[in-house]
């Protein structure tokens, strides 16, 4: 069964942003997403830099049966991506809340969290997803 | 509402994810299909296959219906216990299934796809004007792969001399069929038995260290070994000489359905090829992505992320005299691969060569 951290809060889409201490928000897909797309085997990245706003396309991932786009759950510019994930693509899987992050964004407005969905209702949204 | 296999509710037990298939309700993966994967590339997995439909001719006119309607020949067999790979084609040379055949004792009994069932038995009734018997069999069938499957299978099953039976041959008894056939490029069985003897043969094999694997396994699987998925990589419309199966028909004097369009195809000249394509860059190759080479363009038919070489590879339907290397477009950039001859790896092994 999937697990959706009560701290994070998750989009529509499948990906989940947490509020950092020093201000960035970090960005990830899913327990949910990641069991769906199967084991990951290719993540491609934002550009460091890249503006994006929120629902935008940011990025790819791609497993052995599928890709699939990552959009941005915030305004904000892309400060950090994570590079673990280009030889160790799997970590996704292993660990999609922790080491399996994909970016950081510097939001243009922290408030734009209070659109996303807690985790109840984002644990609602996959339970309908399934039947 | 979907079909179960006998096995439905061990793969649920189980913990599979579960994806209707054709009609069917089977497992894709009980976990990471990469390690179903390496498991059968490395030692042994199984795989629930009961979907796929066996249909029996148990009379001598059998023969003659197999003749006129596979586009190799099933005299080929000879002795009963061998068995044939061959495709059914429409008058129009177009592929309507592929199937094998096996040779029994008394009649022939053919396995074809799932997804194909209801048209393959029109088209089988539509073309049976001799009356052969045509039975449609409701049994199970697990595909046991692997370096190590046959000896786990035999010692498991406490079945002698199946290590001793030749690749594409196969043994009878007691209403279950063991053959020497599969669809991952590795040794290993394939068992069609009855479905009240499905779930003790699977726990005692898994008993046995072998690993359950998924339909998405199957499919990377049979992409590495380069064989072709039927409704992907061929279809109605497209005729063997262009899906890499010129090698299953047979050209002897016998009259075939399908044989007048593709001898008038071979004469005019065959302008596509089914191959391979390996892009050893980081991405992932996938079924629809246009392949733009030196003689004009092609189109991927079947592209997945290789667990055993570690890059993407892909069948893809090419002008004819397309080689060296081309171009994919992937979101919209061109990456570089290489057009190569599939299979990609057999008995866990890179097999292809490098274009020059």
């Amino acid at each position: 069964m999937s697990e959706f951290p009560t701290d994070l809060k998750y989009a529509k889409s499948h990906e989940w942003a947490r509020l950092e201490e020093d201000g960035l928000v970090t960005v990830g897909i899913s327990d949910h997403a990641q069991q769906a797309l199967g084991d990951v085997v290719y993540v491609e990245h934002p550009e460091v830099g890249q503006t994006v706003s929120a629902g935008s396309e940011a990025g790819v991932v791609e497993s052995v049966k599928a890709a699939s786009d990552i959009y941005a759950p915030v305004s904000g510019t892309i400060v950090e991506v994570n590079e673990v994930l280009e030889d160790a693509p799997e970590t996704v899987n292993q660990d999609p809340y922790g080491d399996g992050w994909f970016f950081r964004i510097e939001p243009d407005d922290v408030s734009e969290l209070e659109e996303l969905l807690d985790a109840e209702a984002y644990g609602e949204l996959c339970e309908e997803d399934e039947h | 509402m979907s079909r179960q296999t006998a096995l439905h509710a061990t793969h649920v037990a189980a913990g599979a994810r579960m994806v209707d298939f054709a009609g069917w309700d089977m497992p894709l993966n009980y976990g990471s299909q990469i390690e179903e994967h390496n498991a059968v590339r490395s030692s042994a997995g199984m795989f629930d296959v009961s979907h796929m439909t066996v249909i029996d001719l148990p009379d001598d006119s059998g023969r003659s219906f197999l003749r006129r309607l596979v586009a190799n020949d099933v005299d080929k067999l000879g002795e009963p216990g061998r068995a044939l790979y061959g495709v059914l084609l429409n008058h129009e040379g177009g592929v309507v299934d592929d199937l094998i055949v096996y040779r029994r004792a008394k009649g022939y009994r053919v396995v074809v796809n799932a997804g194909t069932r209801e048209k393959v038995l029109a088209w089988f009734a539509d073309n049976n004007a001799e009356g052969t018997a045509i039975l449609e069999r409701d049994l199970a069938m697990i595909a046991v792969q692997g370096p190590d499957a046959v000896a786990r299978f035999e010692s498991t099953a406490g079945t002698a001399g199946v290590s001793a039976l030749e690749p594409f041959s196969m043994q009878e008894a007691g209403g279950t069929m063991i053959a020497r056939t599969g669809y991952t490029g590795e040794d290993g069985v394939e068992v069609i038995l009855p479905g009240d003897e499905a779930v003790s043969l699977w726990r005692s094999l898994q008993a046995a260290g072998v690993v359950p694997a998924g339909l998405a396994a199957r499919d990377t699987l049979r992409l590495e070994a380069g064989l072709n998925l039927y409704g992907q990589d061929m279809d109605d419309t497209t005729s063997p000489l262009v899906s890499n199966l010129a090698w299953t028909v047979d050209w002897a004097p016998r009259d075939f359905i399908g044989r007048a369009a593709i001898e008038t195809e071979r004469e005019a000249g065959i302008s596509q090829k089914l191959t391979g394509l390996v892009m050893e860059g980081r991405g992932v190759l996938r079924h629809g992505q246009t392949v733009i080479t030196t003689e004009g363009d092609g189109t991927i038919t079947s592209g997945v992320y290789s667990p055993t070489l570690g890059y993407a590879i892909a069948l893809a339907r090419l002008p004819r005299a397309a080689g060296g290397s081309a171009e994919v477009e992937i979101r919209g950039r061109n990456h570089p691969v290489k057009i190569v001859r599939p299979p990609f790896v057999r008995h866990g092994k890179r097999v292809y060569k490098d274009p020059r």
